[in-house]
C-alpha cells in the first residue's frame, strides 16, 4: 500500500464513515432530547437554538431521532454484514480448500440465493414470522453469504498456489490449519473491501424495509420509518422528508467511497485501470 | 460468465446444446427456489393456521382452517400438490380476497412489468449516454461530473428520490400526480401516473450501469482498431457508438440482467410509494391481511421473473458476442 498517495474517495469516504459511526456511538450515550419524548405544543417547529433541526408532527426533536436512527441503522448493517460475511467467508474457504463436490455444492447454493433479491427474502420472512428488525438482519445476512463465499473462494484459490502454502502442506499442516493460518490472513484485504461496500447496501436495504414497515417497529427509531411517517405529511411539513434521506445518503456514500478507495489502494491493478 | 467446454458438434446443434444446458439449469433453479419458498413460508414458521389467524384465535378455529386449507396433509404432499397446481396456473384461492390468486396476478402483473420494462429502457438509455460520455472525456470535466453523479445516485434510496420528485413535480409545480392510478382506460393519464415512478426506479439503477458502461468502454477505447477507425476518418461519435459500444456490451448486458432483478424488486417499494396497483402493492396488502398463500405465490412469481431474466441474459450472451457465437457454431 502506497501511503504517500491516498485517493480522494478514500479520504472523503473515511470522513463520512467516521462521522456516521461517531454519531451512532454518541447516540447510545447521549442525544439532545429523549427521541420518544412527545411535546405536541411544539410540533412542526423549524430549526432553533433549542431544537437544531426542529421538531416533527408529535413535537419530538428531529436531531435526537436522526442520531438514534444512525445507531439503529449501523447496528443492523454491522450485525448483518459480519454475520453473513463470516458464514460466506467460511464457506468460500471450505470450497477452496476441498474443491470437488464440496465446492460444487457451495457454488450452486450461492447461485440459488441470487434468485432472491434481499427485499423479496425479507418480505418472505416478514410474512412468515412477522415484521421485526432481527428478520431484517437475517435477510441481509442471508444475501451476503453467497457474495462473500464467492469473493473468499476466488481469492483463496489464488493463495493456495503460493509457495509458502506448498511449504506449509509439505510441513504436514492440514487444510483447516492452512486455511486459518495462511489463507485467511492473505484474503483479508478483498474481504474487508467487500464488507465496506456491503455495509452501504445494508444501510439502504434496512432503510427500505423500515420504510415499508417490515423493519424497525415503533417506537424504535429508524431513518426509513421517519421517511414513511414524513410521506403522509409532505404537504404540511416537507422538511421532515429531507433530513432522514440526507442521513441515509451520507452514510451510504461514506461506506461506498471508503470501499472504492480501499480497493484502489489494496488492488493496484484495478486502480491503474481507473 | 461461465466458459462452456462444449463437445465437438456442429453449428446449430452446438447452439441448441448450449441453450438446452441453460434450460435445464433454469428449471432446476426454479425447483430449488420453490423448495426454499415453501420451506420458509410453510414449514419453518410452524403452524400456518396460527400465523393466518393470529395467537388470539381459538384452537377450534385453527383446526377448521387447517382442514379447509388442507394443512393436515404431510408437508411433502402439500409441496408437490402446490407445484403440480402452480404449473397449471392454479395458485389456490386468496384467503383475504376470496378469488383465485391467479386472477389477482393476471390483473396486477401489467403494472409491475410495465414499470420494470419502462424503468429498464430509461436506465439503459441514461446509463449508455452517461457512460460513453464519461469514457470519451476520460479524466476531464465530463468524466468527473458523470462519476460524481453516479456515486451520488448509488447512495440515494429510490423511495427517497420518489418523495423528492413528488415534492417538486406534484406538490410544488403540480405537473404530475403524486400517486395513485386510475386504470389503463385513459392511456395518457396512465402514462402521466407512471412518469415519476419510472424515473425514480431508473435514475438510481442507471447510476450503477453508467459506471459499468464507462469502465467497459475505457477497456475497448485503448484497442488498436479504435485508433484505426478514427484514423480512417470516421467521426468520434460514430466510432464511439458503432465500434466501441458493441464491443463493450458483454459486461453491460451482465449488469442489465442483474439490474432487471433489482428493478423488479424495486417495483415492490415504488408501487407502495405511489400507491400503484401492481404485484408489489398486492404482496404488502397480503402480508397485512395475513394471506400467507397469496404471499407465497407472489414471492414465487417474483423469483420466477428474476430467474427468467438471468436465463435470458445467458442466452443473450451468445447472440451479442461474436466470439461466443463462433464457439457454439
Amino acid at each position: 500500500m502506497n501511503t504517500r498517495y491516498l485517493p480522494a474517495n478514500l479520504v472523503i469516504g473515511a470522513i463520512l464513515v467516521v462521522l456516521t459511526l461517531g454519531v451512532a456511538l454518541l447516540s447510545v450515550f447521549w442525544t439532545p432530547y429523549d427521541y420518544t419524548q412527545l411535546d405536541i405544543v411544539h410540533k412542526f417547529q423549524g430549526p432553533s437554538a433549542a431544537h437544531w433541526l426542529g421538531t416533527d408532527q408529535l413535537g419530538r426533536d428531529l436531531l435526537s431521532q436522526l442520531m438514534a436512527g444512525a445507531g439503529n441503522s449501523m447496528a443492523v448493517a454491522v450485525t448483518a454484514v459480519v454475520l453473513g460475511g463470516s458464514i460466506g467467508t467460511a464457506l468460500g474457504l471450505l470450497a477452496s480448500a476441498y474443491g470437488g463436490w464440496v465446492e460444487d455444492i457451495v457454488m450452486r447454493l450461492s447461485d440459488l440465493s441470487f434468485a432472491f433479491p434481499a427485499l423479496l427474502f425479507a418480505i418472505m420472512l416478514a410474512a412468515a414470522f412477522g415484521p421485526s428488525l432481527p428478520n431484517v438482519v437475517v435477510a441481509i445476512a442471508f444475501i451476503n453469504v453467497p457474495i462473500f463465499a464467492r469473493v473468499a473462494r476466488a481469492s483463496a484459490n489464488q493463495i493456495w498456489t503460493r509457495e509458502y502454502v506448498f511449504a506449509a502442506r509439505a510441513a504436514g499442516l492440514g487444510k483447516f490449519a492452512i486455511s486459518r493460518d495462511h489463507i485467511l490472513p492473505n484474503i483479508a484485504a478483498p474481504i474487508i473491501v467487500q464488507a465496506t461496500i456491503e455495509f452501504a447496501l445494508a444501510i439502504l436495504i434496512e432503510a427500505a424495509l423500515s420504510y415499508l414497515g417490515l423493519g424497525a417497529q415503533p417506537p424504535s427509531p429508524s431513518w426509513g420509518r421517519m421517511l414513511s411517517e414524513a410521506q403522509t405529511l409532505m404537504y404540511l411539513a416537507p422538511q421532515l422528508a429531507i433530513y432522514p434521506g440526507l442521513s441515509i445518503v451520507v452514510a451510504v456514500l461514506g461506506f461506498g467511497l471508503l470501499g472504492d478507495g480501499l480497493r484502489d489502494v489494496t488492488d493496484p491493478r484495478l486502480s491503474r485501470e481507473r | 460468465m461461465r466458459r462452456e467446454n462444449l463437445p465437438q458438434m456442429h453449428g446449430a446443434v452446438r447452439m441448441g446444446y448450449f441453450i438446452f444446458r441453460r434450460l435445464v439449469g433454469f428449471v432446476l433453479t426454479l425447483l430449488a427456489v420453490s423448495v426454499v419458498v415453501f420451506l420458509a413460508m410453510n414449514v419453518l414458521p410452524g403452524d400456518p393456521a396460527l400465523n393466518i389467524l393470529g395467537i388470539e384465535s381459538s384452537e377450534d378455529a385453527r383446526a377448521a382452517l387447517r382442514e379447509q386449507l388442507g394443512l393436515d396433509e404431510p408437508a411433502v404432499f402439500r409441496y408437490f400438490q402446490w407445484i403440480f397446481n402452480a404449473v397449471q396456473g392454479d395458485f389456490g384461492v386468496s384467503y383475504s380476497y376470496g378469488v383465485p390468486v391467479s386472477e389477482l396476478i393476471v390483473e396486477r402483473i401489467p403494472m409491475t412489468l410495465s414499470l420494470a420494462f419502462s424503468g429498464m429502457v430509461l436506465t439503459t438509455v441514461v446509463a449508455l449516454v452517461m457512460g460513453i460520455t464519461a469514457a470519451s472525456h476520460h479524466k476531464k470535466t465530463g468524466d468527473w461530473v458523470v462519476m460524481l453523479l453516479s456515486q451520488l445516485g448509488v447512495a440515494i434510496p429510490a423511495f427517497w428520490l420518489s418523495m423528492l420528485l413528488v415534492l417538486l413535480f406534484a406538490v410544488k409545480l403540480r405537473w404530475l400526480p403524486p400517486g395513485g392510478f386510475a386504470g389503463w382506460d385513459d392511456p395518457l393519464a396512465a402514462m402521466r401516473s407512471l412518469v415519476l415512478p419510472t424515473v425514480s426506479l431508473a435514475l438510481v439503477q442507471s447510476a450503477v450501469l453508467a459506471r459499468v458502461t464507462r469502465s467497459s468502454a475505457l477497456e475497448v477505447i485503448r484497442h488498436d482498431f479504435v485508433r484505426t477507425a478514427r484514423a480512417s476518418g470516421f467521426s468520434r461519435q460514430r466510432v464511439l457508438w458503432r465500434h466501441v459500444l458493441p464491443n463493450a456490451l458483454i459486461p453491460i448486458v451482465t449488469i442489465v440482467g442483474l439490474q432487471f432483478a433489482a428493478l423488479v424488486s424495486g417495483t415492490i417499494v415504488i408501487e407502495n410509494v405511489f400507491y400503484l396497483p401492481g404485484l408489489g402493492r398486492l404482496i404488502f396488502q397480503s402480508i397485512s391481511n395475513r394471506d400467507l398463500f397469496t404471499v407465497q405465490a407472489l414471492v414465487m412469481m417474483f423469483a420466477v421473473i428474476v430467474v427468467s431474466a438471468n436465463f435470458l441474459v445467458d442466452i443473450a450472451y451468445v447472440l451479442i458476442d461474436p466470439r461466443l457465437k463462433a464457439r457454439t457454431e
